[in-house]
């Protein structure tokens, strides 16, 4: 069964989109991550114009972590106040990511930018988690403890630096100022990359602030939820790339694979949590990296600039 | 059959009027208007095509051509291409087409090379590549855009946006002639020109032109137009409805 997709400008496979979306937020569910960073691609791979796969998938990001967020608000994995200082240094973030976006869109090099990125970020960030997943299951082998037991006073030292804060939920005491350099981070990547962060958020979480993993979950969805609700009316009103058909498609799918996600999530253990996550975000790294390094077998491309739309 | 019998009126009427010596065409698409609804999947539309000619009309030697060229709405173009720098595959060169169509459609009754040499057909611009080829010389004299042309037309051919047909047209008469166009459903909305030219022994004897557009109907178009002209209540409406699809969803799904 075809649909005709009214912004995007061409018709597709209703069920096809469905089964997409489905497999996509039930990988969100599972890890807290808003899926974007796996979905834009492929809907760009569908020939869906890459600032409507962008956008579109902005508000479906947002209504699937509005269904996460309500399970962990449920469940008190939710760190309300954590997420405030998230959100604050994100917004931060997101203004000079896009001032930088827009230096290098008028340079001519945004497509290396993103591509670059994306093989850095993705094979640094998921090198490092699964050398640190792999090492852990080698001393539960071993009969070890997984990792050293968190004690009182074996902090790292950027917890401590001044303005530190009680955040109940999260079991943590910490100064708010690394806390919202990584948010400032993550919102700078997200504009860039269009994507929600959560990917790179969730392992800063863990590794940085040793966070449970349940609260980071939650915390990074709350987080989410609120940049895409904004990123999608902003994107609405500048220019004008959300397909309402395609995101309620996309929605239906993520919001039911994303409940069987979250179920998921809860008879998955930490140790293959993080094992997985890790090759998830190396594979991802590993597609961008083949298209940097392989000689493409048509080496030219052609593009409609949006001005032109 | 509604345009043959509009053909053949037309063509009574070029009879009593008729008093060129050369051969006149006259034209008539099957449908002026291409609608696109939520189940649209591409379109098909018939050039229709009268060769007239009266008693004065020189007799010729040679078989008539035909070359049907429709264009679809124009765009500016980036054609980019990929270099090895160092050990990595970047887009370096890029060449810009402005004011090129997004869609191109050629078809004639046999190869264009047969009709015509290659002088004429890059003179008045028939074939695809040949179809958007700027005027004067210089072109081809700069290899490189040559090859980024072709390189532009082979790719809109894999998306089926360009097309030739070598027998695309086909005569149901010695005079009367038909021509199939499909329009796939990625084909963009706005206006089409239809370029009909036809051909004797490789000289150019008569022109016509005529067009047919694509155009949203339905909800699709209030869609459209409500995300250009109410843009910000359109983008709080999408993300309210995420929101609650996403709240259902718990609600429906919730088991503790």
């Amino acid at each position: 069964m075809q649909i005709y997709l009214p912004i995007a400008e061409l018709p597709i496979s209703v069920l096809m989109v469905l089964g997409l979306s489905g497999a996509v937020g039930f990988i969100s569910g599972l890890f807290g991550v808003g899926g974007g960073f796996l979905l834009t691609p492929l809907l760009i791979f569908l020939d869906i114009p890459p600032a409507v796969a962008v956008a579109t998938v902005a508000a479906q990001v947002a209504g699937s972590s509005m269904t996460g967020v309500l399970t962990y608000l449920r469940r008190k994995a939710l760190d309300l106040k954590l997420g405030g200082v998230l959100v604050s240094g994100g917004i931060l973030g997101t203004v000079l990511g896009v001032l930088f976006f827009n230096t290098m869109k008028r340079l001519g090099q945004l497509d290396l930018v993103i591509t670059l990125s994306y093989v850095t970020l993705f094979s640094i960030i998921g090198g490092l988690m699964l050398y640190d997943a792999l090492r852990a299951m080698l001393r539960v082998r071993a009969g070890k403890p997984a990792r050293l037991k968190r004690r009182g006073g074996m902090h790292p030292w950027w917890m401590g630096l001044p303005f530190r804060q009680r955040f109940y939920r999260s079991g943590l005491y910490c100064s708010v100022i690394p806390i919202a350099l990584l948010a400032v981070i993550i919102g700078f990547i997200g504009a860039v990359l269009g994507v929600g962060g959560g990917f790179i958020l969730v392992p800063g979480l863990i590794y940085f602030f040793r966070i449970p993993p349940a609260v980071v979950v939650g915390t990074s969805l709350f987080q989410i939820l609120v940049t895409m609700t904004g990123a999608t009316v902003l994107h609405a009103v500048t220019n004008q790339s959300v397909d309402i058909v395609l995101a309620v498609l996309l929605l239906l799918g993520g919001v039911i694979g994303a409940q069987f996600g979250g179920r998921a999530a809860r008879s998955l253990n930490v140790e293959s949590f993080r094992l997985l996550l890790a090759l998830l975000i190396l594979s991802v790294g590993l597609r961008f990296a083949i298209e940097l390094f392989i000689p493409p077998s048509e080496p030219f491309s052609v593009v409609v600039p949006e001005s032109g739309r | 059959m509604r345009w043959l019998a509009a053909i053949l009126a037309a063509l009574s009427i070029g009879f009593t009027v008729g008093t060129a010596r050369a051969e006149t065409l006259i034209a008539a698409m099957s449908s002026h208007q291409i609608q696109i609804t939520s189940n649209y999947t591409g379109s098909q539309l018939t050039v229709f095509g009268l060769v007239e000619r009266d008693g004065r009309t020189v007799a010729r030697g040679d078989p008539y051509d035909i070359i049907v060229t429709v264009r679809g709405p124009k765009r500016m173009l980036l054609v980019r291409e990929k270099e090895r720098l160092g050990p990595i595959w970047i887009n370096r060169t890029q060449r810009r087409f402005p004011d090129n169509p997004v869609f191109l459609h050629v078809a004639s009754n046999r190869p264009i090379a047969e009709m015509m040499s290659n002088e004429t057909a890059q003179r008045d611009r028939i074939g695809l590549v040949n179809a958007e080829r700027p005027s004067g010389s210089w072109v081809d004299l700069d290899p490189g855009a040559r090859r980024f042309r072709e390189s532009l037309v082979r790719i809109m051919q894999g998306k089926d946006l360009y097309g030739y047909e070598e027998r695309g047209v086909t005569f149901l008469s010695n005079a009367l002639f038909s021509a199939p166009v499909d329009i796939p459903a990625t084909a963009p909305t706005g206006s089409y020109t239809v370029d009909i030219v036809l051909y004797s022994g490789g000289v150019p004897l008569a022109r016509q032109q005529t067009n047919f557009e694509v155009i949203k109907t339905g909800i699709e178009q209030r869609l459209a137009l409500g995300a250009y002209d109410w843009a910000l209540l359109y983008g709080l409406v999408t993300v309210l409805l995420a929101l609650f699809l996403g709240w259902g969803a718990s609600v429906i799904f919730r088991r503790d």
